[in-house]
């Protein structure tokens, strides 16, 4: 039953205006990796953080690392996109809220660069307190025998190799982190899913638009396994951790 | 484009004269209907009041009623009484490919008749026509699009709607910030909490958004009519027969003035669930529409401006 192919559709005009269709999927191509770069920093620094807290000696903070964990871990990711953008600003006061809603630059591009962030940082957190939970106590133990203190001892001792140890699952969160970004679509972020949507229903041209679209989502995630395999290679220890060369 | 329709229409008159009627092989749906026992209908869950799901769960509406009575003509035209009718829900996003794949036979929901989708699918005689404009809050006094200047805009993503406050935007040079919910309720709630001053869509769907909201009496459908559009019943392409058998149901609702009953029953009397009624005249373009029946798309009604 026939469905009508036209593969010179990235190149037609959209229509009532002047850019490409081409041109529709860059721009959403464009935040998609705006989105995921930011929320990626925003990962690594906190789920770092609090990774690495969680497996100190001080309880309190334990305990506050796992609720962080586990509240952002426990509730779907579309949920979360929902929360941050329909009803935290509802908590504000109200002359705030009305500019978080109406007036503030880039929100929805913000909300989800700090969502998706928050969301992968708990990911992360988890992966790095396994990183340092898998060396042998006695590194640790021989680093504070040494005299070193508390944060000397993570910083020359712990972490140096348990960053190593999880590179590997760092970089499938690298790559969630790009394909996770297409959810933000459902607050309005023009990223490349919201154009995909858009050009499919503009052109009818459904099997092109989202063939593009699987090929840009696939070098963004290719590209970052590219480079995450290279890090893993330049920074290699000789003798530990080996891989076959 | 013209030359080729009236072509391959006159084409098609000239193969129904050849064929002595009936005598010939079914083809398209029909065939498929004959060899099945079973037609598919496409339908939409909450598209008020043209196809919807009751507290039961059952699809009703006013493209549903229509729907049934093409199912009906289907079965005198076969001579089989029983065939059996499925009912698969569609959204926006995958109703075309359902039918031109070949799941869906009949689709009974809200689409516009546009030249972009006539590309892939046939639609049958136009049975609604829907006026894009905006909803707002009473209390923001705005009653035109020239207010809006500065402010955001909600529409739904994967609409026309979005394409017509592009073009509206350039026009009339306002820049508005637009914003997108992903289906109707969620750009009605942009409105609702004030992340949105307007929110543009087609109007009987705008009415029904406010008639189920928690203070109807808070909004209000204001400003000009942004676009005209068609709402038909979406078939298969190139199966003259069945769009033949469709039409000729369609405008024998028309002639006989059935479908003014249908409509007064849908838009203008409390409906299920809540049994509240849209209240929503029948507009002059449909009228004229029911005296001189058309297929004709979106365009074909917004060339003049």
């Amino acid at each position: 039953m026939g469905y009508n192919w036209h593969w010179g559709i990235y190149f037609d005009k959209i229509k009532g205006g002047e850019e490409t269709y081409l041109s529709w999927l860059i721009t959403g191509f464009g935040w998609t990796v705006a989105i995921s770069l930011c929320s990626w920093i925003i990962a690594l620094v906190l789920g770092g953080l609090i990774g690495t807290v969680r497996t100190t000696p001080r309880r309190w903070a334990v305990r506050l690392g796992d609720a962080w964990v586990e509240l952002f871990r426990n509730i779907p990711l579309l949920v979360q996109f929902f929360l941050w953008f329909f009803v935290v600003p509802e908590l504000l006061p109200e002359k705030l809220s009305l500019w978080v809603k109406q007036e503030m630059p880039a929100k929805e591009f913000i909300t989800a660069t700090v969502c998706l962030g928050l969301f992968t940082s708990a990911r992360i957190a988890e992966q790095v307190r396994a990183g340092i939970l898998s060396l042998p106590r006695g590194q640790r133990l021989a680093g504070l025998a040494m005299g070193f203190t508390l944060p000397q001892t993570y910083r020359y001792v712990l972490l140096p190799m348990a960053c190593r140890i999880i590179l590997p699952p760092l970089t499938s969160e690298f790559m969630n982190v790009f394909k996770n970004s297409s959810v933000a679509f459902a607050i309005g972020v023009l990223e490349l899913t919201f154009q995909a949507r858009q050009m499919q229903e503009d052109s009818e041209q459904g099997i092109e638009t989202y063939l593009a679209v699987t090929v840009l989502y696939f070098i963004c995630a290719f590209v970052a396994n590219r480079m995450m395999v290279w890090i893993e290679n330049r920074t290699r220890v000789p003798g530990y951790i080996t891989a076959a060369k | 484009m013209k030359f080729w329709s009236r072509l391959s229409l006159l084409l098609v008159a000239g193969w129904l004269a050849a064929t002595p009627a009936f005598a010939e092989e079914l083809t398209g749906t029909l065939k498929k209907v004959k060899e099945t026992g079973t037609i598919t209908m496409g339908i939409r869950e909450s598209s008020y009041p043209l196809s919807y799901l009751d507290d039961k769960q059952q699809p009703i509406g006013y493209h549903i009623d229509i729907c049934n009575r093409i199912v009906d003509a289907v079965r005198r035209e076969l001579k089989m009484p029983v065939i059996r009718v499925q009912h698969q829900p569609v959204t926006s996003q995958n109703r075309i490919p359902l039918v031109t794949n070949g799941t869906v036979d009949l689709e009974c929901g809200s689409t516009t008749n546009n030249e972009a989708r006539a590309k892939q699918v046939a639609f049958v005689d136009t049975t609604f026509v829907t006026n894009v404009r905006m909803a707002v809050k009473k209390k923001s006094g705005i009653t035109s699009l020239s207010q809006l200047g500065g402010k955001p805009v909600a529409t739904t993503s994967g609409t026309t709607s979005v394409q017509l406050m592009r073009a509206n935007e350039k026009a009339k040079g306002i820049d508005f910030k637009e914003v997108y919910g992903k289906d109707h309720a969620d750009s009605f709630l942009l409105l609702e909490t004030d992340r949105a001053v307007a929110f543009v869509m087609d109007d009987n769907l705008l009415a029904g958004l406010i008639a189920t909201s928690k203070n109807p009496q808070d909004y209000a459908i204001v400003g000009e009519v942004l676009n005209v559009e068609p709402i038909a019943i979406m078939i298969r392409r190139d199966d003259p027969a069945f769009k033949k058998l469709a039409d000729d149901t369609v405008r024998g609702l028309m002639k006989s003035g059935d479908i003014n009953k249908l409509y007064a029953k849908w838009f203008m009397s409390p409906i299920p669930p809540k049994n509240v009624s849209m209240n929503f005249p029948m507009s002059d373009t449909l009228k004229e529409l029911i005296k001189n029946p058309s297929d004709a798309p979106a365009e074909a009604f917004n060339k003049k401006k």
